[in-house]
C-alpha cells in the first residue's frame, strides 16, 4: 500500500513537472499574446493539479494534506480570474489574435 | 437564518481544526472555539450570515459537475501540450461567441470560468445570454458550439 502510494505520488509529480516544462516551452514558442496565455493555462490547471495531488500523497498528516488541498482549490479559482483579466485587458486595448498569413513574422506584443 | 448559522459554525470549526492541526491542545483548542464563536457572533451582527456568504448548497451539485470538468481540463491540456510539442504555429485563433442559457450571475460565472479553466479557450466578456471568448483553434469553437458545457452548467444551476 505504502509502495503504491509512493509510486502514484511520483508518477503525478513527474507528469506535473513535464507539463510545467511543456507550458514553459509553449510560452516561448507560441506566436502571440493570447496563445501564450493558453500555455500558461497548462501550468495553471493540470500541472498544479498533478503536482499538488502528488504532494498530498506525500503528506504524513491530514491537516497537511488539507492545506495542500486548499492551496489547489484557491489556485483553481484564482488562475482563470488572472487569465481572464489579462485577455480582457488585451482585447479592450485593441490587440487582435495572430493570423497565420500575417507575413510570418511573430508578433512581439 | 439558523440553518446558515449552524453551517457557518461547522465550516469554521472544521477549517480551524484542519489548519491548526491542534486537536488535543488544552489551551489552543478552547481559544479556537472562542474565536469561532466570536466570528459567528460578529457575522450575525453584520447581517452577513446568509445563502450567499455561506454557499453550502453548492457543494453537492458541484461534486457531480467537477469530475466532468476535470475530464475536459485533462483533454484540453493534452491537446494544447501536443500542439506545443508538434507545431506551435499551427493555430487557427479567433474570437467567438457562444450562447449561454444560464439565468443567474452565479451560473454564468461558473460557465465563464469553466471556459477559461480549459486551456485553449479564455473568456473575454460575459453578457446575459452570450459569452465572448478567444479560442486558439476552430475545433475548440465547434466543441463549445455543440453546447454540452452550457447544458451541464445550466443543469447544475437548476439544482442550486
Amino acid at each position: 500500500m505504502a509502495l503504491a502510494i509512493e509510486i502514484s505520488s511520483w508518477v503525478l509529480l513527474m507528469a506535473g513537472s513535464a507539463l510545467l516544462i511543456i507550458g514553459g516551452i509553449g510560452l516561448i514558442r507560441f506566436p502571440d499574446f493570447y496563445s501564450r496565455v493558453q500555455a500558461a493555462g497548462l501550468t495553471d490547471t493540470l500541472c498544479s493539479i498533478f503536482i499538488l495531488t502528488g504532494l498530498m500523497l506525500q503528506a504524513d498528516s491530514v491537516p497537511l494534506a488539507a492545506k495542500i488541498l486548499f492551496t489547489l482549490l484557491f489556485l483553481l479559482f484564482t488562475g482563470p480570474t488572472a487569465s481572464h483579466a489579462l485577455a480582457k485587458t488585451a482585447h479592450n486595448d485593441g490587440l487582435r489574435p495572430w493570423k497565420r498569413d500575417d507575413g510570418g513574422a511573430p508578433s512581439n506584443q | 437564518m439558523t440553518r446558515y448559522t449552524v453551517s457557518l459554525t461547522l465550516v469554521l470549526v472544521v477549517l480551524w481544526l484542519l489548519l491548526s492541526g491542534m486537536w488535543t491542545h488544552p489551551i489552543l483548542l478552547p481559544l479556537g472555539a472562542a474565536s469561532v464563536v466570536l466570528t459567528v457572533w460578529l457575522s450575525h451582527r453584520l447581517g452577513i450570515v446568509d445563502r450567499e456568504s455561506d454557499p453550502v448548497h453548492l457543494v453537492l451539485p458541484s461534486i457531480k459537475y467537477w469530475p466532468w470538468l476535470m475530464g475536459q481540463i485533462l483533454r484540453a491540456n493534452v491537446q494544447v501540450a501536443a500542439r506545443i510539442l508538434s507545431n506551435p504555429r499551427d493555430l487557427t485563433p479567433r474570437l467567438a461567441r457562444v450562447r449561454s442559457t444560464q439565468q443567474s450571475d452565479l451560473g454564468r460565472s461558473i460557465f465563464a470560468n469553466s471556459i477559461t479553466l480549459t486551456p485553449g479557450t479564455v473568456t473575454i466578456r460575459v453578457s446575459a445570454g452570450e459569452i465572448f471568448y478567444y479560442a486558439m483553434s476552430d475545433d475548440l469553437v465547434a466543441d463549445l458550439d455543440a453546447g454540452e458545457m452550457d447544458r451541464r452548467v445550466t443543469r447544475l444551476e437548476k439544482e442550486l
